[in-house]
């Protein structure tokens, strides 16, 4: 039950991008259209939940048992860097068709927000290794549900006539603005 | 390109966050209030000077491959000692930006400047770099929290400005979607007053 409600939280609730602002940037930069969102989405779904696992295990198993949590930051962000480069190899070796169209987006994960964030976050909620893993992987699919339905919506937006200071970034923000209001809606669905 | 012109260009030329777009996530997340931009602005500022100041002096003796895992360790310890500064110092203000303080490390500015300026360039441009760099995100950041504080709860830096007035707290602007719309809206103000698009 309680594995349910962190689901929720994190995908409608408490969505990563438009109630926790983290991952604005690949936000912005990676939803110029559908497929290119899906490609991003589904690397981030999948990063997200190995780094949640991968962090949540160094942070209980290395770091509390030294002492050592000050160096928390510092960690984290070479143990990202670190998956990020070892499931780029791997994929590269394993399955080189899906390297092809995931590959680009791992680059850019490293310095996505969101992956240390949730990371902290984790340490933050004292959350244990399972709600770690349903937590890394609901932040994931919230990432791309609002990754999607702003590439689904900027797509329109190619033909609509905007004012020409608003076009690019900032009709984008305003547009996530509007979804941050829709998704309001949610809020009270669970207690958390 | 003169010491000036180093510390000129990033207030409004090449400001990070209306310009570069850089740094959005820190900016949407903390500038409920005007006197958050400016602990955050700080925080930022540190942080900038010094990673750019470690990395051009260690610019020579990084090899090529590894800089990147380098820059983002010298980046990282940076950012824990302001966090545990903060902590120490601020408890109020660290307890309010919770983990925006130790995400300053994927704060895409200091990457950015890292790599694209102090990793190719002596001490003394990179300092004024960084202080460009670092006051243009700052004023940035005070202007977005003066508006939101103004607006959403009628004061301005705690000051008591509009709710005298009778003025109706206006509270979705210190929530998510405020955020998100008052950055959008000055971006495209800023764009109207240099005369410049950010088609891609």
């Amino acid at each position: 039950m309680e594995l349910l409600t962190i689901f929720i939280g994190a995908v409608l609730v408490n969505n990563f991008v438009l109630a926790r602002f983290l991952g604005i940037c690949p936000f912005l930069g990676q939803s110029k259209n559908v497929s290119m969102a899906v490609g991003m989405g589904m690397s981030v779904i999948f990063v997200m939940t190995l780094a949640s696992a991968a962090t949540i295990l160094i942070y209980g198993s290395v770091l509390v048992p030294l002492g050592l949590e000050y160096l928390v930051t510092v960690t984290f962000i070479l143990v990202i860097a670190a998956l990020v480069q070892l499931v780029d190899i791997v994929l590269q070796k394993a399955l080189p068709a899906l390297h092809r169209t995931m590959g680009i987006y791992l680059v850019l994960i490293t310095t996505n927000c969101a992956i240390l964030g949730l990371a902290l976050l984790n340490v933050v909620k004292n959350y244990d290794f399972t709600k770690s893993l349903i937590f890394g992987l609901s932040a994931g699919i919230g990432f791309t549900l609002a990754l999607v339905i702003m590439a689904g919506i900027r797509e329109r937006l190619e033909l609509a006539d905007v004012p020409k200071p608003l076009r690019g970034f900032p009709i984008t923000l305003v547009l996530a603005g509007l979804m941050s209001i829709a998704f309001m809606g949610f809020s009270g669905l669970v207690k958390l | 390109m003169s010491l000036w012109q180093e510390f000129n260009k990033g207030i409004i030329k090449e400001n990070p966050l209306f310009r570069l777009v850089l740094g959005t996530c820190p900016t949407l997340a903390v500038t409920t209030k005007a006197i958050n931009g400016v602990a955050m602005g700080f925080a930022v500022i540190f942080v900038l000077l010094g990673s750019n100041i470690v990395v051009s002096l260690i610019r020579k003796v990084t090899p090529a491959k590894v800089r990147i895992p380098v820059f983002v360790v010298v980046i990282a310890s940076f950012v824990t000692i302001v966090d545990l500064f903060m902590a120490g110092f601020f408890f109020e203000l660290h307890k309010v930006m919770g983990i925006f303080i130790p995400l300053i490390v994927v704060n895409c500015i200091i990457l950015a400047r890292a790599e694209a300026f102090a990793s190719k360039y002596s001490v003394m441009g990179s300092v004024f770099d960084a202080l460009g760099m670092g006051v243009g995100y700052m004023l940035a950041l005070i202007v977005v929290g003066s508006i939101r504080e103004t607006l959403g709860n009628g004061t301005i830096f705690g000051f008591d400005l509009l709710s005298r007035l009778g003025y109706q707290n206006f509270l979705i602007m210190l929530l998510p979607p405020g955020a998100f719309v008052v950055l959008g809206l000055l971006m495209g103000l800023m764009n109207k007053l240099t005369k410049q698009t950010m088609e891609s």
